[in-house]
C-alpha cells in the first residue's frame, strides 16, 4: 500500500446521551445540523479541505444511519483507490475481540489499519464538533517545533471553562499542565479534541495504555496526562474561528442559531471552504405568497406558506399557512400544520405536527424537543409536557 | 431494472433558438426550474423507469453538456450494470454535421447491436415532463403496435412549438404534422417513441439507402399507413421549451405549487447535478413572495414572482419581479428587475433598473455587468 504522510482516525462511535430522543436511534456525528449538514460533514470537509485523503471512521453506537450516509465517501472526495475512507466498527478477533472502551482503546484496536499505510502522523478528530480548520497548517506547526504532540486549543470564556480540558503553555505554546473540566480553571485554552501524534510516539503510549487495567482508554483522561507525566514534548496550536461542542440540545440549538445573524462567525457561504455533505436532491424551496421569511437558512425541498423568523428548515419541510416559526431548528420532512405556532424548539425528523399546535413559547428558558417521525396533535403526549 | 428497454436521447438538430441562452450551449443544458437542465427531466424519467443504459447522441455546443453529464452518478448511471454513454457525431468532414439523426444513429450503430435490451425509446430535451416509460411500453406492447409515439392534449403550448397529432378511435396515429403544418389537433407530440430496437436499425437503414436521414419528418412520418403507429396520452404536466417566451412562460408555471409537486416529484424525483451549496440564507428585512429558491441564495432584497437558481445574492433594497436569475447572479442595492432573464453570473451593479415584457422578456448573457 502506498505511504501516506498523514493518516484521520475520526471517533464517531459517541452515543450522545445528552442529546436525548434525538440520538435514540442514531449515533452524534449523524445528527442533523444547519440546515443540511450532519454534525461528521464539518471534520470531513476539513479532511478535504486539508489535503487528507486516508480517512478511518471509527463507529460503535447505532452506526446504521451513519454507515448508509458515509458510504464509501464520495461527497467528501474519500473515494480514492488508495486510501480513502474506511469505516472501522469493532470486530471479532481471534481471541474473542471487544467493543471499543474508550477512545484510545479504539484506536489501539486499529493500530493494524494505521500500519498498513505506515504513516508519519496520525491526526485524532471527533465527530462531535461544528469548526473549519486546516489541519495541514496545524501540522506545519507540529513539524516546526518539532512536538511529539499537538493539541489544538482555543480560548473560551472563562466562566464556561471548567466544562473542558483545559491546557496551561509556557510562551512558545509547550504545553505545561494539563486538567480535565476542573472545578477552578488555571488556564481558558481549552481541547478541542483535535490531535496530531508522531505515529511512533502514539503507537508507545497505546500499548503502555492497553496493558493498565486501571486506565480508562481514553485520550483526554489517560493518554495525554500520561504523555505529559513522561515529559514528552506536547505543543499546543491555538486555533481562532468558530468552534462549538453541539453535545447537548441547547449547544445545538445554540449552533444552529448562531448561523443565522447577518455575519455569521462560520461561514457557510464560503466558496473556498464549502462543507460537502449528502445532497438530497430536492427542487428548489417554494415560498408562497402569504409567506413571510426573515432571518433564516432554508433548504431546498420546502415549501412554505406560513411565517418564518429566525429558524432552520432542513429539507423538504412544509410549513402550512399562518403557522408561526420562531427560533426553531426543524429536521427533514417535517409536516407543520395550519395555524401551528413552534417557539424555541428542535423538531425531529419526519414528525408531523397537525393544525392549530402549539409548542414551546416565545420566551422559555428550555427548548422543547418532538422526537423523529412524532405525530403531535392537541392531544398529545409530548404536548403536554411542553405546557 | 428494465433491460428490456434501453434509452436515447436524441440531440441531433435540436433547435437552439433560445437566443443568448443558447448561444454557447446546446438547448438540453439550458438551466431551468432554479436547478436543473432541460436534460435532466428526461434523464431522470427514464432512469426512473428503470432504463438502465442511456445514450445521448450529442451534436453541437456540447462542452456544457459533457460537463453536466459526467459519468452519469447524478442518475445512478455509473455503475457496472449501467451507464450513460455520450455519443458526439463521427463526422468524415463538417457537411457531415449537417446529416440527420438517422445518419448520426447509423455511425453509432454499434452501439445499438451492443445493447441487450429489445425495446428502446428515443426522446428529446425540450419536452419538460415527468414520465413512467414503463406505461408506455405496456400500451406498446398491449395495441402490438410497430411504433408509439407518446402525446399530450394540450390546448396552450405557451408558445412553444410542437409537432401536431391526430389519432382515430383506437388511439392509431392517422395524421402528424410539423409545427407550422395547417392541420387542428389539440394533440401534441412529445418527440418522445418506443419501438422495436430492430426496427429501429431497419428503418436506419432503409431511409439512409432512399437519402432519407431524418428520423421522424422521413421515417416515421412518411409510414403512418405501412406501420402501426400509436398513440400514448400522458397525463401530467408537459412544458414545450424552444423559443424563449416558452422558455419564460413555463419557467413562471412552476411557481403553481400543483405544477411544483408535479413535475418534481411524480412518479418520482428530478436528479440533476448536485452542488455543494449551503441553505438559502434569508436575512433581516428579506421579503420573498411566490417565488422559487435555490440552495446557495443569499436574500436581503424583495423577491416577487421569481426564479432564483443557486448561489443568487439579492442586496439590501434589491426589487425582483417576474423574473429568472440564474446561478451566482448578483443583484446589486437599489436595483429593480421587472420582466428580466439573467444568464449565469450577470452583475447588476446598484441602483439599475432594468425592465422587459411578458412577451419579450429583457435577457442579459452570461457574465454581463450592468
Amino acid at each position: 500500500m502506498a505511504r501516506k504522510k498523514m493518516v484521520a482516525m475520526l471517533l464517531a462511535g459517541g452515543e450522545g446521551k445528552r442529546l436525548g430522543v434525538l440520538t435514540k436511534d442514531l449515533a452524534k456525528p449523524a445528527v442533523h445540523f444547519g440546515g443540511k449538514y450532519r454534525i461528521i460533514d464539518f471534520t470531513l470537509s476539513n479532511c478535504a479541505h486539508s489535503g487528507i485523503d486516508t480517512v478511518g471512521v471509527l463507529t460503535q453506537y447505532q452506526p446504521l444511519i451513519l454507515n448508509q450516509y458515509l458510504g464509501i465517501g464520495s461527497p467528501w472526495g474519500l473515494d480514492r483507490r488508495d486510501g480513502g475512507m474506511s469505516v472501522l466498527p469493532p470486530y471479532v478477533k481471534s481471541k474473542g475481540g471487544t467493543w471499543y472502551k474508550g477512545t484510545a482503546n479504539a484506536i489501539y484496536q486499529n493500530m493494524g489499519f494505521i500500519d498498513s499505510y505506515d504513516p508519519e502522523y496520525v491526526l485524532i478528530i471527533s465527530g462531535d464538533h461544528i469548526y473549519t480548520m486546516d489541519y495541514d497548517q496545524m501540522l506545519k506547526d507540529h513539524k516546526e517545533k518539532g512536538a511529539d504532540v499537538t493539541i489544538a486549543v482555543i480560548e473560551v470564556d472563562w466562566k464556561e471553562a471548567s466544562r473542558f480540558g483545559l491546557m496551561s503553555v509556557d510562551e512558545e505554546n509547550r504545553v505545561t499542565d494539563f486538567q480535565e473540566k476542573p472545578k477552578k480553571p488555571q488556564s481558558n485554552l481549552a481541547s478541542m479534541g483535535v490531535y496530531i501524534f508522531s505515529w511512533p510516539v502514539l503507537q508507545q503510549y497505546l500499548i503502555q495504555d492497553e496493558a493498565n487495567p486501571r486506565s480508562s482508554n481514553d485520550f483526554g483522561k489517560d493518554i495525554i496526562p500520561a504523555m505529559l507525566g513522561d515529559g514528552i514534548k506536547l505543543n499546543a496550536y491555538p486555533f481562532r474561528g468558530y468552534w462549538k461542542d453541539v453535545g447537548t440540545i441547547e449547544s445545538l440549538w445554540e449552533g444552529n442559531m448562531d448561523l443565522l445573524e447577518d455575519q455569521p462567525a462560520l461561514n457557510l457561504q464560503d466558496k473556498d471552504w464549502r462543507i460537502y455533505s449528502v445532497n438530497p436532491n430536492r427542487p428548489a424551496q417554494y415560498v408562497s405568497e402569504d409567506a413571510v421569511v426573515t432571518s433564516s437558512l432554508i433548504t431546498e425541498g420546502c415549501f412554505v406558506e406560513g411565517r418564518v423568523h429566525r429558524s432552520v428548515l432542513f429539507n423538504s419541510v412544509q410549513v402550512a399557512k399562518d403557522a408561526i416559526i420562531q427560533e426553531s431548528v426543524i429536521m427533514p420532512g417535517v409536516k407543520i400544520g395550519e395555524g401551528v405556532k413552534i417557539y424555541r424548539a428542535i423538531i425531529g425528523e419526519g414528525a408531523i405536527i397537525s393544525d392549530g399546535v402549539t409548542i414551546g413559547k416565545p420566551d422559555g428558558e428550555t427548548i422543547t424537543v418532538v422526537a423523529s417521525d412524532e405525530y403531535v396533535d392537541s392531544h398529545s403526549q409530548s404536548l403536554q409536557e411542553v405546557e | 431494472m428494465n433491460n428490456q428497454l434501453m434509452g436515447v436521447i436524441n440531440l441531433i438538430h435540436e433547435p437552439d433558438e433560445l437566443e443568448s441562452l443558447t448561444a454557447n450551449r446546446c438547448l438540453a443544458t439550458v438551466p431551468f426550474g432554479a436547478r436543473y437542465r432541460l436534460v435532466d427531466f428526461t434523464m431522470s424519467s427514464m432512469v426512473n423507469s428503470g432504463i438502465s443504459k442511456v445514450a445521448v447522441f450529442a451534436h453541437t455546443k456540447y462542452r456544457s453538456l459533457m460537463d453536466h453529464l459526467g459519468s452519469g452518478s447524478h442518475w445512478d448511471l455509473h455503475h457496472r450494470q449501467s451507464g450513460l454513454f455520450v455519443l458526439p457525431p463521427v463526422a468524415d468532414d463538417m457537411s457531415d454535421l449537417r446529416k440527420g439523426d438517422l445518419f448520426h444513429f447509423f455511425q453509432h450503430r454499434d452501439y445499438f447491436l451492443r445493447s441487450q435490451a429489445e425495446y428502446v425509446v428515443v426522446a428529446r430535451s425540450h419536452m419538460i415532463c415527468n414520465i413512467d416509460y414503463n406505461l408506455v411500453l405496456a400500451d406498446h406492447l398491449a395495441k402490438g403496435a410497430d411504433i408509439t409515439v407518446v402525446c399530450k392534449r394540450q390546448s396552450d403550448h405557451l408558445c412553444g412549438k410542437a409537432r401536431k397529432v391526430e389519432l382515430d378511435s383506437n388511439r392509431r396515429v392517422v395524421g402528424m404534422q410539423d409545427h407550422y403544418g395547417r392541420m387542428q389537433s389539440d394533440l401534441v407530440s412529445m418527440e418522445m417513441y418506443v419501438m422495436k430496437k430492430e426496427l429501429l436499425l431497419d428503418l436506419v437503414e432503409t431511409s439512409l439507402a432512399q437519402g432519407q436521414d431524418h428520423l421522424v419528418r422521413h421515417a416515421i412520418m412518411s409510414r403512418l399507413d405501412t406501420l402501426h403507429i400509436n398513440g400514448y396520452l400522458y397525463e401530467g404536466y408537459l412544458g414545450i421549451i424552444n423559443t424563449i417566451t416558452s422558455y419564460y412562460r413555463n419557467s413562471l408555471e412552476l411557481l403553481k405549487p400543483q405544477v411544483w409537486r408535479e413535475l418534481f416529484f411524480e412518479p418520482g424525483p428530478i436528479y440533476t447535478k448536485v452542488k455543494d451549496e449551503p441553505p438559502a440564507a434569508y436575512l433581516e428585512g428579506a421579503k420573498t413572495s411566490n417565488s422559487l429558491i435555490a440552495n446557495g441564495c443569499v436574500i436581503e432584497g424583495t423577491v416577487i414572482n421569481s426564479i432564483l437558481f443557486r448561489g443568487v445574492k439579492v442586496r439590501k433594497g434589491a426589487i425582483v419581479r417576474n423574473s429568472i436569475i440564474m446561478q451566482n447572479g448578483e443583484i446589486g442595492e437599489g436595483s429593480q428587475l421587472d420582466h428580466v432573464i439573467l444568464d449565469k453570473e450577470v452583475h447588476i451593479e446598484a441602483g439599475r433598473e432594468i425592465r422587459g415584457v411578458t412577451d419579450a422578456p429583457y435577457l442579459a448573457s452570461k457574465r454581463k455587468v450592468i
